[in-house]
């Protein structure tokens, strides 16, 4: 039986705690009597027979009919899937999207349905390279639909391929690919890692269009989004959701198949960050401490391919099929068993260490935009009810914060952190003064419509993501990061954690609490 | 008296070459440049003054010589042995200051100027630099300070011609007057960009390099070129604030030029090279690698100013030619074609631009002569040491 997560109350015994630096890691000693580490559940158990549950997901859906029942022969069927934002790190082949698209076409094919399309809903993500495509579908559904041309990714700037489903009582209009509106059926394949994903999300944001998408990837939307791992107190997700009334009233028939996957993310030998330090043995602390040392002295380059090398040999908690709320209520609740974590107030102080990847960095660097986004976007929304820090309190979090890009996934990166940062850090002034111009510069746009760049608008939804913890904190400090970029961030650098206590000490005072939000693992602090 | 002087000694330049590749202290130790005593120049005849110096600048073509870097291509244009120093304020015996416009035109070698009113720097035909004046008076020299007859700035007094001098009020700081000829080479540059955005409706010109050559050019664009947006490159924090200063519109890193332009045209970045691009590039560095750069960042059909002097530079040009683009040298200055068709001396241009920048603002350091290791070694790591401009003070 896995144990739940809990909180750790540090004192004098404690070991030091696992800090995520970026391509590697450091044990940092908190102080006692006033720190507390949030520390995740273990991984849940997994399903026995994946396929078998899937089979029986679609055989058995929810609030709608079974899906054989929905296959006609002369149909127009379309299948949507997750794009490689999901899983981090990526799972162990099968992918759970491989699973269900093959379960999804046996059907079809026994119902002698052939006009099938697979889209990567990837809304304003970089494209998948075709390595990925094949790691996530199999090389099977690969070969047999991709040289057909039945297997694409989605085009949010082909406008010729756009169209608009309807509006919502807010003005927001749906707007989105149209070989899926026009589809007799769509079934969107998902794999679920937290609760911000899935539900309406998956088609109203990952085969829109820029237009549909900016009525919540803005910064007013996100600073009223508290948090993004809560649904219902989420500016961002009600949008969602009034976009998906719009999709349920007047657009296609969607046929959602959601999975959950456990916290299993890190095989051997990387198995040791997934163990609670005290309970370390000896095995673990040399792994720890020889890991540690070779990464020092591998180049960073080196040290991500090792890392973004990495499968997971996650398991699949559980699947459910049918009418998309319906469904995501369910998974919501799958999610929650495997992240929630329940914890009593708020501190001064919030640490976290980053890792090395966020949903935007898959096989890529992760820049210091993302650096923020991970650690104020993702890691800071990792709470229901309240933030696991107090307003106006400290965040601290631990990376390298290097200034280098990936030039193919990251262009407008590059120039967001040369010329929107050197101009403002304030998400609503950037909005107002730069975000056109990034949306529509003509390069940006080819780079992402043919190459593996993300849109050019995307390095603002990467800080607006960020915009609820840049809000809420009277101070954010990076430990360990190149300083120059670290200011650039509109953040202070810190040399040691001690130093950065030292600094939020302007803050907080000299005896602030602290928590620590355990990373690796998952968890979504539940805060009382 | 007691003078900076450059002798022709092939092994002196072959040891400099190889010392500035250590340190620039050491190509001023063991170099071509000596301070020694030398025998008065005597006058060349009617029209010259002496010209006691109160501030002489060094410029990078100085350096290019001490350094041992100079082309051989201006081996028949000077004439050894000969006191550097061109950038000068001095004084005449009656006391008037004056600043020097160093070419060695046609008037000042008895030649008849190629039109009337001409400046010094003028005309189509270089033979009078090349050969001694028709009256015997001077030798080869394409300036004062690289010619054998006239002396320096880098010494207590030289002689000047009629011709090549600039009265100045007495409200105009030495500090001011002294960079007045720098001014006067960047502004040439950057009135040489506006026949190329002439009628252009946002025109864009990138100016890669802010030492003193680059801000000179910044600050003649944003005068005399209307309505030009002009991104600059440069590489140091003080350089930054000044080409801001200079009112430049977008200043970045230098190696983030070609991204900062990108986002001015609006264009693609294709491989290394813009698709389009500024209308005109100003490279003020002058090297293969700022060369490439500007060719990179500037639109097809386009026009790159080389103002920063090159020497042997290795290109590839297959961009130049596909892009059809101008490459344009950029020498001092003389009679400028104004934009509305005015025609103006650049050194007039230069005096009014002086005042109005308050340039004193570039000169960073001065040293006297005996110290002249120093200054050197100042002036080649200038832009690294936080300065502009560095300067001999005779005063």
């Amino acid at each position: 039986m896995p144990r739940p997560g809990f909180v750790l109350e540090v004192d004098k015994s404690t070991p030091p705690i696992l800090f995520w630096r970026g391509e590697g890691f450091s044990l940092e000693r908190l102080p006692a009597d006033r720190s507390r580490v949030i520390y995740p559940a273990e991984p849940l158990a997994g399903l026995d027979d994946v396929d078998g549950h899937i089979r029986n997901a679609l055989l058995n859906p929810v609030d709608m009919d079974p899906l054989p029942a929905l296959l006609k022969p002369d149909m127009k069927l379309t299948i949507c899937f997750d794009d490689a934002s999901l899983s981090l790190p990526k799972m162990r082949k099968p992918d759970t999207r491989q699973r269900i698209i093959e379960a999804v076409l046996d059907l079809a094919a026994a119902a002698g349905v052939d006009d099938i399309h697979l889209i990567a809903a990837l809304g304003l993500h970089r494209r998948m390279h075709e390595y990925e495509l094949r790691h996530v579908l199999g090389d099977r559904i690969f070969d047999a639909f991709h040289p057909r041309g039945m297997l694409y990714q989605h085009d949010a700037e082909d406008y010729d391929n756009l169209t608009v489903i309807g509006e919502t009582d807010h003005g927001e209009v749906l707007e989105i690919n149209k070989r899926v509106a026009e589809s007799d059926l769509v079934v969107y394949a998902n794999v679920n890692q937290v609760a911000m994903d899935g539900g309406w999300k998956s088609i109203t944001t990952g085969v829109a269009s820029y237009r549909c998408l900016s009525y919540h990837h803005n910064p007013v939307t996100l600073q009223n989004t508290r948090s993004l791992m809560d649904r219902h107190n989420s500016d961002l997700h009600k949008s969602v959701w009034r976009l998906g009334k719009v999709l349920e009233d007047h657009g296609p028939k969607i046929f959602t198949v959601e999975t959950t996957i456990n916290t299993d993310a890190f095989p051997s030998p990387f198995d040791f960050l997934s163990k609670r330090e005290w309970e370390w043995n000896a095995k673990d602390r040399a792994i720890y401490l020889a890991t540690q040392k070779s990464l020092n002295r591998t180049p960073n380059r080196l040290a991500r391919k090792i890392f973004h090398g990495i499968e997971s040999p996650y398991a699949t908690t559980s699947v459910q099929a049918g009418f998309t709320p319906s469904v995501h209520e369910i998974t919501l609740k799958h999610v929650y068993d495997q992240h929630i974590v329940p914890v009593e107030g708020q501190t001064d102080i919030l640490t976290m260490g980053i890792p090395f990847i966020s949903p935007y960095n898959p096989e890529g660097i992760m820049n210091p935009i993302l650096v923020m986004c991970m650690g104020l976007g993702y890691l800071f929304n990792m709470y229901r009810n309240k933030p696991l820090v107090r307003e106006g309190g400290v965040v601290i979090m631990t990376h390298p914060t290097y200034r280098e890009f990936n030039p193919v996934h990251h262009p407008s990166y590059i120039d967001f952190y040369d010329e929107v940062l050197a101009d403002t850090t304030d998400p609503v002034v950037m909005s107002e003064k730069w975000e056109k111009k990034y949306a529509e510069d003509e390069w940006y746009r080819h780079l992402y419509r043919t190459g593996n760049a993300y849109h050019g608008v995307h390095p603002f939804y990467a800080w607006y993501w960020g915009a609820h913890g840049q809000q809420w904190a009277g101070k954010v400090i990076i430990v360990g990061g190149d300083p120059t970029a670290v200011r650039r961030l509109g953040f202070t650098p810190a040399s040691t954690l001690d130093d950065a206590f030292e600094i939020a000490s302007d803050v907080v005072g000299r005896s602030p609490t602290i928590s620590h939000l355990h990373v690796p693992g998952v968890l979504v602090a539940d805060v009382v | 008296m007691k003078a900076l002087q450059i002798r022709r000694s092939a092994g002196k330049f072959g040891i400099a070459r190889i010392a500035s590749a250590v340190a620039p202290a050491t190509a001023a130790k063991l170099g071509p440049l000596e301070l020694r005593t030398i025998d008065d120049p005597e006058c060349p005849g009617d029209g010259w003054h002496r010209v006691r110096t109160r501030l002489a600048g060094i410029c990078g073509s100085d350096l290019s010589l001490v350094e041992g870097h100079a082309s051989t291509y201006f081996d028949e244009y000077v004439s050894f042995p000969f006191v550097p120093g061109h950038e000068v304020i001095g004084e005449l015996d009656d006391g008037t200051r004056v600043i020097l416009e160093p070419v060695l035109g046609h008037e000042a070698r008895g030649a008849a100027p190629p039109f009337p009113g001409a400046a010094p720097g003028d005309g189509d035909d270089y033979a009078h630099l090349a050969i001694s004046s028709v009256n015997g008076g001077i030798g080869p020299g394409i300036q004062t300070g690289f010619c054998c007859s006239t002396g320096g700035g880098w010494a207590p007094w030289f002689w000047a011609h009629d011709s090549q001098l600039h009265r100045i009020s007495d409200d105009m700081p030495d500090e001011r007057a002294v960079l007045v000829e720098p001014l006067a080479g960047g502004i040439h540059a950057a009135l040489l960009t506006a026949p190329t955005v002439a009628g252009v409706e946002q025109p864009l010109v990138a100016v890669l390099g802010a030492g003193t050559m680059g801000l000179a050019a910044i600050a003649g664009l944003k005068r005399y070129v209307p309505g030009v947006r002009v991104v600059v490159g440069a590489r140091y924090p003080h350089q930054i604030a000044l080409a801001t200063a200079f009112g430049a519109d977008l200043v970045v890193q230098a190696a983030k030029l070609d991204r900062a332009v990108r986002r001015e045209a609006g264009c693609h970045l294709i491989g290394d090279t813009l698709s389009s691009g500024a209308h005109a590039t100003i490279d003020a560095v002058g090297t293969s690698e700022s060369i490439t750069d500007c060719l990179r960042i500037t639109r097809p059909r386009g026009r790159v100013v080389l103002m920063g002097m090159p020497a042997e530079v290795k290109l590839d040009l297959t961009g130049l030619w596909h892009r059809e683009t101008e490459l344009k040298g950029a020498y001092t200055y003389g009679t400028e074609t104004m934009p509305d068709g005015a025609t103006e001396r650049t050194f007039e241009l230069a005096i009014d631009t002086a005042n109005q920048i308050e340039a004193e603002r570039l000169l960073s350091a001065t040293y006297p002569l005996d110290d002249h290791v120093g200054a050197i070694a100042h002036a080649a790591a200038a832009g690294r040491r936080g300065a502009v401009k560095i300067a001999f003070d005779l005063r």
